[in-house]
């Protein structure tokens, strides 16, 4: 089987989760007997593609075109269809950011193929491949394969890989190959303008060793002051999932999941929060994770090494008082 | 502005879940409209207020979608496109797209608008795929649009904080990102409108889609658990106090 991991980068900086997928990439070579290349795209990425050779893959593909310099769906579409006609990999495997979101169901439907979209691991079964991802907000998972013939496409979701684990080149580096593509002004629709942050962040919850989070369960602004309270007995930020944030009630910056801040603190304490995956994905590497929900079933529950089924309406104030009693 | 939302009705927050072969079994739960796609119906809805036109709500599924497409009605859509379809789940993000687009090449509308993914399936390809099967420039997760001189201007969000505006010509297929806007609710005078507007319903046999699956659900499962969750009891104050013990003591994080 052979592989081709698209990677990422923006802003002269790599999106890490490209390595992660590198590293499922070498998992699943391995098992098949296959081998793994890897893809560059962009303009003047001598850089990118030379700290992909160190790792152990077969060759690495270097896409360097002008038109490539910012990321445009229709630039990446077209540029990647040809590379891949070129190249001919049996599995195309990117990790699942917001860009690929943008392009990859696209790519791959030029080709006449189908995409396995945002997986949380793969499996071998009979020497078929599968794919697992999740269904219903990760209240249920799905064993997905793929029908007829390659390429295939599949996108793995931040998180499910650890880049720490992909093996470095044996014997010194892989060759860089540069990969000529066809590509005009005319065939690329929309126009990337400036990027920018908003306003700039007055707390920096990265940092933060203890985090009390609520979510929906909260249920209206006049209760965060509850949830407040057992933040402040326990000397923690107050952080949110992303509904909480949409409806202004805490400050974005203060959003924790895939498109707010990722978070690694000592204890995640969360109120109210069901876990669907677009939080998980933000705070499942804190060290303690405690969950608080009404409903036992909740997917939160998943990966919380300690868990309270019930009303947090009537556990935050008992915990307030607790917390301040231990002091 | 013509302008197509493409609306999918999945089943409730709190919907009890229970799996039956590789779909869910659907008679004992309730439904609503998905609520990504919820954003992207009140932004058409902006859109039409500020430059007029038209909103066409579009929902694939069996018989119950049409409470969604009349809830779009209700809020203020003009007319309702339902693609009749009882094994609707059985297709992959392509055989999905390809109806849809299917439903809507006729209506030529300038803004083809999706949700950012479903709370049921979740694939999060539908506006790309259409924008692939309709040959329309896309942008998706936008948190901003700006209309003005046939052309857009969109506010992308990127991850990590990040944004970036992004210029794209009409006509043009936009995924919406969830809290881009504030939803309305329906009023009682919309409900009362909404019974007379049309809704047309098709099937994929009469728009003659046919399409192959490049994929197949296997089986669907409750996910086994990674870690081993100690789950306190007690009253509210006995398990705050537990709780408290545990991570002093026992985790020692406080």
């Amino acid at each position: 089987m052979k592989i081709l991991v698209i990677s990422e980068h923006r802003q002269g900086k790599w999106n890490n989760s490209s390595f992660e997928t590198l590293a499922a990439a070498q998992q699943i070579a391995a098992a098949a007997n296959g081998s793994v290349s890897a893809a560059v795209l962009g303009k003047g990425i001598g850089t990118f593609a030379d700290e992909l050779a160190n790792k152990a893959v077969a060759e690495v593909l270097a896409v360097d075109h002008d038109l490539l310099a910012d990321y445009t769906p229709d630039g990446y579409c077209i540029a990647l269809n040809q590379l891949i006609e070129s190249a001919k990999p049996d599995l195309v495997l990117f990790p699942h950011t917001y860009q690929v979101r943008d392009f990859a169901p696209k790519l791959a439907a030029s080709l006449g193929k189908g995409m396995i979209g945002d997986c949380v691991g793969y499996r071998s079964e009979g020497g078929k491949l599968i794919f697992v991802r999740q269904m219903f907000q990760g209240k249920t998972v799905a064993d997905v394969s793929f029908l007829g013939s390659g390429p295939w496409f599949a996108s793995f979701q931040a998180g499910a890989f650890r880049a720490n684990l992909v093996q470095a080149h044996v014997s010194g580096k892989a060759p860089v190959n540069p990969v000529a593509v066809q590509l005009s002004a005319a065939q690329i629709r929309t126009k990337p303008l400036e990027l920018f942050k908003e306003a700039k962040s007055a707390v920096d919850l990265t940092q933060a060793p203890l985090i009390v989070a609520i979510g929906r369960g909260i249920k209206a602004p006049e209760n965060i002051p509850q949830a407040e309270a057992v933040a402040k007995a326990m000397g923690a930020e107050i952080a949110a999932s992303r509904p909480i944030c949409d409806e202004g009630w805490l400050p974005m910056e203060r959003q924790i999941g895939s498109s707010g801040q990722t978070v690694a603190p000592k204890l995640y304490l969360a109120l109210g929060i069901s876990g669907a995956i677009q939080h998980v994905v933000g705070m499942k590497g804190a060290r303690t994770i405690v969950a608080i929900n009404k409903d036992q079933n909740a997917p939160i529950f998943e990966i919380a090494d300690y868990g309270i089924v019930g009303d947090i309406f009537e556990i935050m104030p008992a915990l307030t008082e607790e917390l301040q009693k231990a002091k | 502005m013509k302008i197509i939302v493409c609306i999918k009705q999945v089943p409730a927050k709190d919907a009890p879940l229970a799996i039956a072969g590789n779909w869910i079994k659907e008679s004992d739960i309730g439904f609503e409209m998905n609520e990504p796609d919820s954003f992207a119906l009140e932004e058409a809805l902006r859109l039409k207020e500020k430059h007029g036109g038209e909103v066409i709500a579009l929902s694939m599924g069996p018989e119950r979608v049409k409470q969604t497409i009349k809830e779009a009605l209700a809020k203020g859509a003009d007319r309702g496109i339902h693609i009749s379809d009882d094994r609707f789940f059985e297709l992959d993000p392509l055989g999905a797209s390809k109806a849809l687009s299917a439903a809507v090449k006729g209506e030529n509308a300038d803004l083809i608008l999706t949700g950012l993914q479903s709370d049921d399936q979740g694939f999060g390809q539908t506006g790309v795929l259409m924008a692939a099967e309709l040959d329309r420039p896309h942008a998706t997760i936008i948190m901003a649009i700006e209309a003005a001189d046939g052309k857009l201007k969109l506010k992308r969000e990127l991850e990590a904080g990040w944004f970036q505006w992004v210029e794209c010509p009409l006509p043009a297929v936009l995924s919406i990102q969830s809290g881009i806007n504030k939803v309305r609710y329906a009023t009682l005078k919309g409900i009362m409108a909404a019974k007379k507007k049309e809704i047309a319903i098709v099937t994929r046999e009469s728009l003659g889609v046919t399409s192959e699956p490049t994929q197949r659900v296997e089986k669907i499962y409750v996910p086994t658990k990674t870690k081993k969750t100690e789950f306190l009891t007690g009253t509210p104050k006995e398990m705050a106090a537990k709780l408290v013990e545990k991570l002093r003591f026992d985790a020692r994080v406080i």
